[in-house]
């Protein structure tokens, strides 16, 4: 008995090669092509804030820094090869640095944050910068420890509010600045970052992470790109820890906490690694489903981890490649 | 000739108990091609690793060009003009072939010779490709990496290195892996390349094409230098010929 073999067949869509060079501009289909995706983002995004109630406001500014953060170690894992868990030292140092600057000098929110935005980076950069010799799971580690290592300074040390943190910082003016900000941030960053991987320097970091030792040979020095990358990836970063402090008015320990290292991987995971644009979604599914599973309590974990495993073993690209795929390619199924 | 651009002074390294490069000095002057070969494990690549900063040498020192350049890092000692390609050719396999050299184009030493007008960094580097054989009207150029077969590989290997317009090139086993007529089409790159002054190092097993090139060959033995002179001579010496072939054993 012979069984059938079936294998898919998958062939890029005719306008996806046409939309790859100036031959785009020709048409409007192919401009609506390009462009209907981003639109679609762009204003799913900024409309979101209009329809939802007030508690859920709050949770789309929450989902907004998880989003910065997925979008940093996307970019650094995939486009540079650092594994980067130092997420929650971005957002710590960002916090720490903009709450302290408006405790201690009355500097209004809207000046600590861009200010805590580059110092945080410079911060984060430093610490990190020994390390970079280091890769993969090496780097991971290292990165892993140092928001640890942070709490476990500023409880040993009691300084900047020790256990207690500093509460009653100034905050946002309203709700549609502390939203719009927040989105406005995500966006551009984005945007930002898909450009700047398809420049020289994004090559120059893809071949950091294919092939180090050709790229020294080739005479460029991969531990002045690698500076850069993490310094461009805390800096959005550490704008998440600013905004998030003066988001609550209080900083704390707490901004060290490990959930700002962990869901930015689940993110990724799920909404598709390499695609940019995948893990900010998939940090915008995550943290409301996280909300949702609030009454589970301790069960909300293991759902958690369940919808997780389902994508890994089902859909382990992650959905935003599933979908890019079906937007730019057709399937169909062949004999062989 | 005569110029001595390259000085290696009794260079060693150990890895663990392995004496992989044990006081081995050697001078290239400019112009020539140097070759160097030896069995499997005589410390050639090492050579090469401890003569581009890849690996730091126990002892010793090298010399570029008047500089000591011992345990420099790579890329400054490529960017001096000292470059290598690889025996393992890792490309950058999801790049067309001619985004491999923007990576080059962007080091310290091309935008320094280039005076910072570097233009359109992808025509340059297609036309370097289009230089060594990459036929432009097939396309070549802007295939993946990946997808190129071997001998375009090596060159393209070859092609990293002279885009930084070195004054050295190391080239280690750039003929292992090709069928002959891949080599016989490598064959008059590398003889242009000394013909536009570049001086060159080769690394090889294939004894037949590397004489044919080679103005000058160094033999290693367990990672000590076992003979030099001209290819005619190094191959009637008595040494050689016993750590290629072994010794007869006396009764």
């Amino acid at each position: 008995m012979t069984t059938e073999a079936r294998r898919k067949e998958r062939l890029d869509r005719s306008i996806k090669v046409r939309t790859e060079t100036l031959y785009a501009l020709t048409s409007w289909r192919e401009m609506g092509y390009l462009f209907v995706p981003r639109f679609v983002l762009i204003a799913g995004l900024l409309l979101l804030p209009l329809i939802l109630g007030m508690y859920w406001q709050r949770v789309l500014c929450t989902a907004g820094i998880y989003a910065l953060l997925a979008l940093g170690f996307d970019f650094l894992a995939e486009y540079v090869g650092l594994v980067c868990l130092g997420g929650a030292f971005f957002i710590g140092s960002g916090g720490y640095i903009s709450g302290l600057l408006n405790a201690h000098f009355g500097f209004p929110p809207l000046l600590c944050i861009p200010i805590a935005t580059v110092a945080g980076a410079a911060v984060s950069t430093l610490v990190l910068l020994p390390c970079l010799r280091l890769r993969g799971i090496y780097f991971a580690i290292i990165s892993f420890m140092f928001p640890l290592f942070a709490v476990y300074i500023i409880i040993a040390l009691n300084v900047f509010g020790g256990t207690e943190g500093i509460s009653a910082l100034d905050i946002l003016p309203n709700t549609w600045v502390e939203q719009y900000l927040i989105l406005g941030v995500i966006l551009f960053a984005l945007f930002a970052f898909r450009r700047l991987v398809s420049e020289d320097i994004g090559l120059i970091w893809r071949g950091i992470k294919d092939n180090d030792q050709a790229v020294k040979a080739s005479g460029v020095d991969i531990t002045a790109y690698k500076t850069k990358a993490v310094f461009i990836a805390a800096l959005i970063g550490c704008f998440g820890g600013a905004y998030l402090s003066h988001l609550y008015g209080w900083l704390g320990i707490s901004l060290f906490a490990m959930d700002f290292s962990i869901l930015p991987i689940a993110a990724s995971v799920m909404g598709g690694m390499g695609t940019l644009v995948g893990p900010v979604l998939g940090a915008f599914i995550l943290t409301p489903l996280s909300e949702l599973l609030r009454g589970f309590g301790q069960l909300r974990v293991v759902l958690y981890c369940l919808i997780l495993i389902g994508f890994i073993v089902y859909k382990p690209e992650g959905f935003m490649n599933v979908l890019q795929r079906k937007y730019h390619q057709f399937e169909r199924w062949e004999v062989v | 000739m005569g110029e001595e651009l390259l000085q290696i002074e009794n260079l060693s390294k150990a890895f663990g108990g392995v004496q992989a490069v044990l006081g081995v000095s050697l001078t290239l002057n400019r112009g020539e091609i140097l070759g160097i070969i030896g069995p499997n494990g005589s410390g050639k690549t090492t050579l090469v690793n401890l003569a581009t900063g890849f690996v730091k040498p126990d002892s010793g020192k090298v010399t570029f060009m008047g500089r000591d350049i011992t345990g420099l890092q790579p890329h400054k000692i490529a960017n001096l003009g000292l470059t290598r390609t690889f025996q393992i050719m890792r490309p950058y396999h999801s790049l067309s072939a001619f985004k491999n050299l923007i990576i080059p184009l962007n080091s310290p030493r091309v935008r320094r010779t280039s005076s910072g007008k570097l233009g359109d960094t992808d025509s340059v580097a297609i036309d370097i490709l289009e230089e060594i054989g990459f036929e432009r009207d097939a396309r070549v150029p802007y295939k993946t990496a990946g997808s190129l077969p071997l001998g375009y590989l090596k060159r393209l290997e070859l092609a990293r290195c002279i885009v930084l317009r070195p004054e050295v090139i190391i080239c280690d086993e750039i003929f292992s892996g090709l069928s002959m007529s891949e080599i016989s089409s490598v064959i008059p790159l590398l003889e242009k390349l000394q013909i536009d002054g570049i001086t060159l190092i080769m690394i090889e097993h294939r004894l037949r094409e590397l004489f044919r090139l080679a103005n000058r060959v160094i033999v290693l033995h367990f990672g000590q230098m076992l003979a030099e002179g001209d290819p005619g001579e190094v191959m009637e010496n008595q040494d050689v010929k016993d750590a290629y072939l072994g010794t007869e054993r006396s009764k």
